[in-house]
């Protein structure tokens, strides 16, 4: 439903095909698409705007410069680097120097504090040597304080409670003496999610964080959030004039301009992204990952670490072997079928991969196409799973019996299959064949 | 017209506070300020027009389509005043909303002979499921029905606690088989129970999940096609919950959602807050499924059924 930056302006280009520049004219008719990209992607309308002025000021600098470069392609990069350095330059840590560090985490009704707090418990016990102790400062929500306790006992990390106190900000003081006299050396405070215009629990937020004096007071904002994300993160900006961002729920497929809203509006680094439902999957946030995102071109990082989430490896190794020796086989390939489809599904997979979406735009890529290739594949015996070359005419026909499919499509993808293994072979050797799809264009 | 026209029309800065400050405003104090001494409709109104809408989550595609209706409205009807010019928009917003479906519900009132009335409540992370779940419940409690909660997640930390304190609440009966038990499971055994105990309504919970999940979709419906097998013709409601918050992405969302449940309902949550939920104007004009309650607020009080007026005045007024 979201075309990409990339094919927005390819469409507002062709307009003045043959025009290798860029001019006052074409370069307002693509700053319009560049908004209209933007807006789709949940930037606030405001911003957009801002943003769209100074890209087109740079835009028009570049005037006249290398002929070779595809005035759209110039464009998407101008586009993108304003994008990547207005997210923020380098990776912003969180200051928890102090005896305790303390980190106040506070947010919206169901934007993800608890979970993030105890991953962000974990992240610091396991990969920081640090001995943090989490503090339920939900009074409100049903069962809020059970779901921290149950998140402490999953990560092991010890957890500050107080049944029958309905003062959160009593409670948060007890914690850090607590942790001062139990030498905890971080203690992550979560708290209800509150409507920023809800007087009294603003008061309330404001009060814990004059209560605790917090060493990091962190802002977690839903990655799917609207136009709204400005006035939530400004007034939560006026009440505890937080440290840092933290994006949650990256794992979708929202575009999440809401980062670029929040950090535009409020100057605050984006500290972390959330990218799951389990303890383990917290990240530090990386702009230039961000802008290809919203502009929907693609995320190839994120393609290639969710590849390697499910990926073991052994198998990895197992794989590289066979693929530089070209013998990868049907087996390997139902295999990795599996992984595809533990990772998402396609679409969005695809959408991950520079230039593939676009390519893909109009085709009708689901998990069936899969299905298919996986039935194609079960028709085979053992032996022509493990040797690809010994296929042949009469083995394709008993296939495409076996599965149901026409000659035709067996051959196709017989063919494909080769073709990727002669890719991936040469890949494996250091040399990109041509024609690799998505990667030209791609300053 | 051409949607970001006013970008290039005005060249003028304005102050991004003050911009942001003007979202706050009123869109009638707006409209009228836009159309204060003039004759007809002209740039700079729709212009405005547009940034209210797309403040409001409307979305690029809708807003157009909005504007291009209200276009055609003025063209014919040869607008001439400012309060004429507010109806006729909101006229047309309304159109959009029920010429797919939503019809403004009275009250809370479920079909007569169903029983039990099995509603499977389903919806992206922490949105607002199980409180809706539990407002609805005490509205069906109020009426004297007798009412039982399913807690089919069994996922999140907590999520069955959660459940059984809003079964409490509105004094209801729950059903549980405890944490990270089959979710398809809970959710056959809660018609069952429902059934057995002469319930009138089943309300089954789920785990919130992201809609690009292949796997957790699935899962979806196969809770849906489990509690189907216990009784023919049930789910008899797949409600779909969406935070007014949300962004664009709701499209998705409702896509997904229907493709893999067959959504029959959707209710809007956290229209307490300052965010409008205008995506779902451009959702109900594109899938076919009503929107029938709001939420505003964490009390059990908290529930609505959706009113169109209400809501598209809402949009407009603070
Ligand atoms: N202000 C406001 N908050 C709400 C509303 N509905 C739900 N909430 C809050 O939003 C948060 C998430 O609500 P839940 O009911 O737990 O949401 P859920 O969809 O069941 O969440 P998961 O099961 O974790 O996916 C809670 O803090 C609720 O109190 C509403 O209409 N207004
Ligand atoms: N998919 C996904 N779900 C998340 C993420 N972070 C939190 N959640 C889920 O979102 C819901 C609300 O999270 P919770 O931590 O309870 O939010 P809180 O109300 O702000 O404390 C829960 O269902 C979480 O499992 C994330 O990064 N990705
Ligand atoms: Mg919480
Ligand atoms: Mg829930």
């Amino acid at each position: 439903m979201f075309e990409s930056l990339n094919t927005r302006l390819d469409k507002a280009f062709k307009v003045f095909s043959g025009n290798n520049k860029i001019t006052e004219i074409n370069v307002a008719q693509s700053i319009k698409e560049v908004r209209r990209a933007l807006v789709s992607a949940d930037v606030n309308y405001k911003i957009a705007k801002e943003f769209t002025e100074k890209v087109k000021e740079k835009a028009l600098g570049k005037e006249n410069v290398l002929q070779s470069v595809k005035p759209g392609d110039l464009m998407v990069k101008i586009v993108q680097d304003e994008l990547t350095q207005l997210m923020g330059g380098q990776a912003a840590g969180i200051n928890i120097k102090a005896d305790p560090g303390i980190v106040l985490i506070a947010g919206l009704q169901g934007s993800g504090k608890t979970t993030f707090s105890g991953k962000l418990a974990n992240y610091l016990q396991k990969k920081k040597a640090k001995k943090p102790i989490l503090v339920a400062c939900d009074v409100y929500r049903p069962a809020a304080v059970d779901q921290l306790t149950t998140i402490s006992e999953q990560i092991k990390v010890p957890i500050y409670k107080e049944v029958g106190n309905t003062n959160p900000v009593e409670i948060a003081q007890n914690a850090i003496k607590y942790a001062k006299s139990n030498n905890f050396d971080v203690v992550i405070v979560d708290t209800a999610g509150r409507l920023a215009i809800d007087e009294k629990m603003m008061n309330e937020i404001a009060s814990i964080k004059e209560g605790i004096q917090p060493t990091e007071t962190l802002f977690v904002v839903d990655s799917m959030t609207g136009q709204d994300a400005v006035n939530t993160a400004k007034a939560f900006n006026e009440r505890i004039n937080y440290d840092g961002v933290v994006l949650t729920k990256l794992d979708g497929d929202t575009r999440g301009g809401a980062a670029l809203s929040v950090k535009y509006t409020v100057g605050k680094p984006i500290k972390f992204i959330s990218t799951g439902e389990t303890m383990e999957t917290i990240d530090i946030f990386y702009p230039d990952r961000m802008a290809q995102r919203i502009l929907g071109m693609g995320d190839i990082v994120s393609f290639v670490e969710r590849a390697q989430e499910q990926f073991d490896e052994e198998e990895a190794k197992r794989l590289e072997k066979k693929i530089k020796k070209n013998k990868l086989d049907f087996n390997d390939f139902l295999k990795q079928i599996k992984q595809i489809k533990r990772m998402g599904d396609m679409r969005s997979l695809m959408n991950m991969i520079p230039g593939v979406g676009k390519a893909l735009k109009d085709v009708d890529i689901d998990d069936k196409a899969l299905e298919k290739v996986e039935a194609i594949i079960f028709s085979m015996t053992p032996y022509e799973r493990e040797h690809p070359e010994a296929m042949n005419m009469s083995r394709k026909k008993r296939i495409a019996m076996g599965c149901g499919r026409s000659l035709d499509d067996i051959h196709a993808f017989i063919k494909q299959f080769e073709q990727m293994r002669k890719m991936m072979h040469m890949m494996s050797k250091g040399k990109m064949p041509k024609g690799f799809p998505g990667m030209d264009g791609m300053g | 017209m051409s949607f970001f026209k006013k970008f290039f029309s005005k060249k003028k800065k304005d102050d991004l506070d003050k911009g942001l400050e003007k979202t706050k405003t009123g869109i009638f104090s707006k409209i009228s300020k836009a159309v204060a001494g003039k004759s007809t409709v002209d740039e700079e109104f729709l212009d405005n027009l547009e940034e209210i809408l797309v403040a409001s989550d409307v979305g690029v595609d809708t807003t157009v389509k909005i504007i291009d209706r209200l276009e055609q409205r003025v063209k014919q009807d040869k607008y001439i005043n400012t309060a004429e010019l507010n109806s006729i928009l909101k006229d047309e917003i309304n159109l959009l909303l029920s010429e797919n479906n939503t019809q403004g519900l009275d009250d809370f009132t479920i079909p007569a002979f169903t029983k039990p009335y099995v509603i499977l409540v389903v919806g992206v992370n922490g949105v607002g499921k199980t409180t809706t779940i539990g407002k609805l419940a005490h509205q069906y409690r109020e009426q004297g029905l007798k009412v039982v909660l399913g807690a089919a997640d069994t996922f999140r930390a907590a999520a069955v606690d959660q459940l059984g304190i809003w079964a409490k609440r509105a004094d209801t009966d729950f059903f549980s088989k405890g944490m990270y038990t089959d979710p398809a499971a809970v959710a056959f055994e809660t018609v069952n129970y429902a059934i057995e105990n002469n319930m009138d309504v089943a309300i089954i919970d789920t785990a919130g999940r992201l809609h690009n999940k292949i796997n957790l979709m699935k899962e979806l419906s196969k809770i849906k096609n489990s509690i189907n097998k216990k009784m023919e013709g049930a789910p008899h409601e797949v409600l779909l919950v969406l935070d007014a918050t949300t962004g664009q992405n709701a499209f998705e969302q409702c896509e997904k959602f229907s493709e893999a449940t067959d959504v029959t309902a959707l209710a809007l949550t956290k229209l307490d807050g300052t965010a409008k939920g205008g995506v779902v104007i451009g959702i109900s004009d594109q899938f076919k499924i009503p929107i029938k309650y709001i939420g505003v607020g964490e009390g059990m009080d908290h529930l609505q059924v959706f009113n169109k007026k209400a809501f598209v005045d809402s949009l407009f007024d603070n």
